[in-house]
């Protein structure tokens, strides 16, 4: 009993503490690749600290829909940290299917903030959500084609088990489709955390831009809370890539995922937002590929 | 046009007013719209108050390929037939003396307050059309402007640009006598373009003092031009590095942007060339020290600008954005009469450095640097290539700088004339048309900043475009607020 709860402890306490550190990872890798020194590797934490510690600023056309958004979302991608195991332990809560509601709590924090962006009125705004549905009305069906052949190779549905030992089994008889799907997924990941190639996160151009257009009316705690929502959500989505191809190595395969993500933004320009579907397509083939080749 | 409506004028060259011939408002139609159609631009229409009589409008026409200017005049009382249904170029010329003078040109399309517009938006109506207002302030640290878009999804049906909110009557305030305040708002009528603004106002004034400037102090504003020009142009390409999320581009053409701006302040000790310009010549002198210095940084920038140029051209996900966005045909960069490099980069040939060369430019001959597609693509490779050759230039000139006195001192300005002015800055032409009253005072002085006439070309260029390709488009024009605004 007391183990359990020790364990508890420290899953909620490493979900809580560590996701800000991912951002900060990013960051320095951009900054060395481009030949800055970049701001601190800490930065995302002074951010937050910043953020809580201002006012708001609420828009008289606004209602608490628009204040339940980034609350909601959070929640949400609480909740799904819970899910996911950290390592050799399995999660805090995990059951049959929770794979299923792993996945809808991502959409449950998209529909809060689509919801929030359109309560807002403004046109910027309503863009974004448009583009954010759009867009992750593609990238679903890749994450669940990923999802469905890791759990077909696993014969269960339950996360912890999912990314427990049966997963080096899986890796020894189908490691082409694995593969497949490791690929699709990182394309996912990126898509869902507005990283280029999809959305670039560090833009000023409204126009330009998917996911931060739709917070642009939020403001500090609010903004705050989004800004770890982002993190968490990196985190979370994170620890399902690592452990699904790095099993037994999260830690490690976080940083070199973070790394990745780093490079690819320095290495090459966004896409023309019209091209983003055709990413998202290619991910959903690369997963429905491996779907086949592991259906025999 | 027959040479007895028109005066021919060379760039820069002040003449008497009563050798202008003054036309039937017929004739001025005729022969503006005759020598556009033969090729030539229009490269400034202006009115000149003349008290109760009505309005003096003068009009300046370039023939480029023949580098040639005229200059024709008309007198209109307070309405005439608009030229703009017939020469779309008049359009922005047209609005603005409608607003100054309260003239009315009958027929014009679209007789929007250019500058002081708080007139209902062009709409395209429809269920599913939605607009997306953008600015006037901005997310990013830009200069102030409104950009109507009216929208169907994603797609851009049309976009409407609103200006006027930088406006100062810079006009007005070069009016009357020549003071030393004079040459410091010819510095600021646009913050990136001090050498071209302010080179033109001290050619024009010049022109109408009959001084000639030494052989040495040309080649040194030759030298902070094209250093201004290489900045700019480097600078955009940064920036356009950046709007497309490429940062090792970003990063890299910002610091050789920042290498251009340090050789400014070497030669003018200013960042943006402030202070170095005067009527007369240049307070500043190029010593044989500094000569070696500036050669052995530019051969450094050189070289580094062809690596990074190559870092930037041959990225396959740069040239999948900039291929084919915001795409403006050679058609309509004649009938807008665009200039820089926006034209140049839709095929159309003119470039004042080698049309109408004024200064070194008489002497050192630049090579043109033509594109074919106009799309954001072209604008960046001409950006890349006019700066190269920039720097050729300026390893040239530098080491071979002629003798002469710095400056000399520029003799009062010749009564009843007028003085037209013209050069290449990094925009494209800048045009600057003095008048000169009884007394020698500055009685009408007109700007014509580039940007005046390639704001329509962002328009057309977004026409069926994507919504979300406005910024690079509009990073690729890099238009001035300030310039437009006046």
């Amino acid at each position: 009993m007391i183990g359990l709860s020790c364990r508890l402890l420290v899953h909620v306490a490493v979900v809580l503490l560590a996701p800000p550190l991912l951002l900060g990872v990013i960051g320095k890798t951009k900054a060395f690749l481009t030949g800055r020194i970049g701001p601190p590797i800490l930065q995302p934490y002074y951010d937050l600290w910043k953020l809580w510690h201002k006012g708001a600023v609420y828009s008289r056309t606004t209602s608490w829909l628009f204040r339940a958004g980034p609350m909601v979302a959070l929640a949400a991608f609480l909740v799904a940290a819970l899910l996911i195991p950290l390592g050799s332990q399995p999660a805090p809560l995990s059951f049959f299917g929770d794979v299923i509601l792993w996945a809808y709590l991502f959409g449950l924090a998209r529909f809060a903030t689509v919801l929030a962006a359109m309560d807002t009125g403004s046109s910027f705004e309503g863009m974004g959500a448009s583009r954010e549905v759009t867009f992750s009305s593609l990238a679903e069906p890749a994450l669940f084609l990923g999802l469905a052949v890791v759990a077909r190779q696993t014969q269960s549905l339950s996360l912890s088990q999912m990314l427990g030992p049966a997963l080096a089994h899986a890796w020894a008889v189908s490691a082409p489709a694995l593969g497949l799907v490791a690929a699709s997924l990182f394309i996912v990941l990126l898509a869902e955390n507005a990283r280029i190639p999809v959305d670039d996160p560090a833009t000023h151009l409204e126009l330009t831009m998917i996911h931060e257009v739709m917070v642009l009316d939020h403001g500090g705690p609010d903004l705050g809370l989004i800004l770890y929502g982002s993190a968490l959500k990196l985190f979370v989505l994170g620890m399902l890539l690592v452990q699904l191809f790095l099993p037994g190595m999260p830690w490690v395969g976080l940083l070199v995922l973070c790394l990745l993500i780093g490079a690819v933004e320095s290495l090459m320009a966004r896409l023309r937002l019209v091209h983003v579907p055709r990413l998202l397509m290619a991910a959903c083939a690369l997963a429905a590929m491996g779907l086949l080749l592991v259906w025999s | 046009m027959s040479a007895s409506s028109s005066a021919p004028l060379r760039n820069p060259q002040a003449i008497p007013e009563r050798e202008l011939p003054v036309v039937s408002i017929a004739e001025f139609r005729t022969g503006i719209l005759s020598a556009v159609a033969a090729g030539g631009r229009l490269a400034a229409l202006f009115g000149h108050p003349m008290g109760k009589s009505g309005v003096k409008l003068c009009a300046i026409l370039a023939a480029d390929e023949a580098g040639e200017c005229a200059v024709v005049t008309t007198a209109v009382k307070d309405r005439y037939p608009a030229l703009a249904p017939d020469c779309p170029q008049a359009q922005g010329f047209e609005r603005e003396l409608a607003e100054q003078y309260g003239l009315t040109p009958e027929g014009h399309p679209w007789l929007k307050p250019i500058r002081n517009g708080s007139y209902p938006f062009f709409r395209v109506e429809g269920e599913e059309i939605h607009e997306v207002a953008v600015g006037p302030v901005h997310a990013g640290i830009i200069e102030p402007g409104h950009f109507r878009f009216q929208c169907l999804g994603e797609r851009v049906l049309h976009l409407e640009i609103q200006l006027g909110f930088q406006h100062r009557g810079v006009e007005r305030l070069l009016e009357g006598a020549i003071s030393p305040r004079s040459v410091a708002v010819a510095e600021s009528v646009a913050g990136d373009t001090v050498i071209g603004h302010t080179l033109v106002f001290c050619e024009a004034i010049e022109a109408l003092g009959e001084c000639q400037v030494s052989p040495r102090a040309q080649a040194l504003r030759g030298i902070a031009l094209e250093l201004e020009r290489a900045a700019n142009h480097v600078g955009d390409l940064g920036a356009l590095g950046a709007d497309i999320g490429f940062l090792p581009a970003a990063a890299h053409f910002g610091r050789l942007r920042g290498e251009f701006l340090n050789l400014l302040i070497e030669l003018t000790g200013s960042r943006y060339g402030r202070s170095f310009l005067r009527p007369g010549g240049v307070l500043f002198d190029l010593s044989s020290s500094l000569e070696t210095q500036f050669t052995k940084r530019l051969g450094q920038a050189q070289r580094d600008l062809k690596t990074f140029a190559s870092l930037f051209f041959d990225n396959a996900s740069v040239l999948g954005r900039l291929e084919g966005t915001g795409a403006v045909s050679r058609q309509v960069s004649d009938e807008l009469g665009l200039v820089g490099p926006a034209a140049r980069a839709c095929g159309s040939h003119r470039d004042v450095r080698r049309d109408h060369p004024s200064g070194i430019y008489q002497f050192a001959h630049i090579p043109i640097v033509l594109g074919e597609t106009g799309d954001v693509y072209a604008r960046a490779l001409i950006r890349w290539l006019e700066t190269e050759r920039s720097l050729e230039f300026l390893l040239e000139q530098i080491g071979n700088l002629p003798e002469g006195e710095l400056r000399i001192s520029c003799g009062k300005l010749a009564p009843n004339h007028l003085a037209l002015s013209l050069a290449e800055g990094w925009r494209g032409e800048i045009a600057h048309l003095v008048i000169t009253d009884p007394r020698g005072q500055i009685a009408r002085y007109k700007v014509v900043d580039p940007s005046f006439h390639n704001w329509m070309a962002l328009s057309m260029a977004m026409r069926d475009g994507a919504i979300s390709d406005f910024p690079l488009c509009n990073k690729s024009f890099n238009l001035s607020y300030a310039g437009h605004d006046l």
